[in-house]
């Protein structure tokens, strides 16, 4: 494989509602199985599936959470969120299940800018 | 240019996977290369030998079909949403002890490296989403 | 300089202002699919005060196809199949908003 090639996932999609995010976090795991520099940014709907405290036992789906959860062991902290989703949500930080880095909305548009590539779910 | 696609859409409630399609006939029309198209998600709906659209109507599978064999495309379908979707290969359909395989001819099941990879060497990577 | 490419109707305006805040001088946005909607001219409000240097465009196949030929606010081009690709190569990389 050629030179290390960084990704953005761009993640836009609820938890359950969807498999959009399931399928997103696989990717991210496959892509740092492969060495691959991978960021993550959970915007707009995609902030929903960070919350935590979550129980899907009676839905019978798999804990969005708990796959949340494999990210650091597999080295991928490059995780954000936008301070104004949050307060849009009335959410802060200590809702999350994990530590994220906040960033405002602007920023976005650099993070686009310095990943050479940028998947969507 | 090198190109990879990620087509998540389905093939019957979304335009998208058609789209798809146009452009990739496009950018081998424009003498691009395709590296892999992957299909994931409700994409790898496309691949079902079964599909039998009314005659009015194009057939997306005949048509990726015809321009993989044109182009010796690399036509990967993401084997976990494959197999939970019922779209079975020879060797999945021994393994679950189905009846009779329906992956389509021209695409292979696989797993996401091949998707890694197909990011890490494309030049440009396009996603399909639904 | 990448190329956002939408495919929702202006109806998904959430969608829009996060492709929007994704933007950096020098960028295009392309319309598909359902997303030709909005270059209509009543919606061209959504991309008043955009850097001057956005390339704004819209599918020709999709256009076409939706009745908006005419419709079609001048602020967007008219992009084939063939100018779509060329647009991939020009821009760094292509993010789709879906």
């Amino acid at each position: 494989m050629s030179a290390k090639k960084s990704i953005l996932i761009i993640n836009q999609s609820a938890p359950y509602g969807s498999s959009n995010g399931r399928e997103s976090l696989d990717l991210a795991l496959t892509c740092s199985i492969f060495e691959m520099p991978v960021s993550l940014l959970f915007v707009g709907d995609g902030l929903y599936q960070l919350i935590n405290n979550q129980s899907p036992e009676q839905l019978q789906m798999k804990k969005h959470e708990a796959m949340l959860s494999a990210l650091p062991m597999y080295d991928i902290d490059q995780i954000y969120v936008t301070a104004e989703d949050l307060s849009e949500n009335d959410l802060t930080e200590n809702d999350l299940a994990m530590p994220v880095t906040l960033i405002q909305r602007d920023v976005i548009a650099s993070l686009i800018q310095q990943n050479d590539s940028v998947l969507t779910f | 240019m090198k190109f990879s696609l990620v087509i998540h859409a389905s093939p019957f409630s979304a335009q998208t996977s058609s789209t798809a399609y146009r452009y990739a006939k496009c950018l081998l029309d424009e003498g691009h290369q395709i590296f892999r198209i992957f299909y994931y998600g409700d994409g790898v709906l496309v691949a079902n030998q079964q599909i039998t659209p009314p005659q009015d109507e194009s057939n997306l599978l005949t048509a990726w079909q015809a321009l993989a064999e044109e182009h010796a495309l690399d036509l990967v379908v993401c084997i976990a949403a494959a197999v939970k979707r019922g779209i079975l290969d020879e060797n999945e359909a021994k393994r679950y002890e189905k009846p009779n395989a329906n992956l389509a001819s021209g695409f292979e099941l696989s797993g996401l490296g091949q998707l890694a990879e197909a990011i890490a060497v494309s030049d440009r990577v396009v996603t399909f989403g639904s | 300089m990448t190329l956002h490419v939408i495919n929702k109707t202006p109806s998904n305006l959430p969608l829009y202002h996060r492709m929007l805040n994704g933007l950096s001088a020098g960028d295009g946005i392309l319309l598909i699919e359902d997303a030709v909607y909005a270059g209509l001219s009543a919606h061209q409000a959504l991309f008043e005060g955009l850097p001057i240097d956005i390339k704004l465009g819209a599918l020709e196949a999709d256009i076409q196809a939706r009745g908006l030929t005419h419709r079609l606010s001048p602020t967007f081009t008219l992009v084939n199949d063939k100018a779509f690709v060329q647009l991939s190569c020009e821009h760094d990389k292509v993010v789709s908003w879906y």
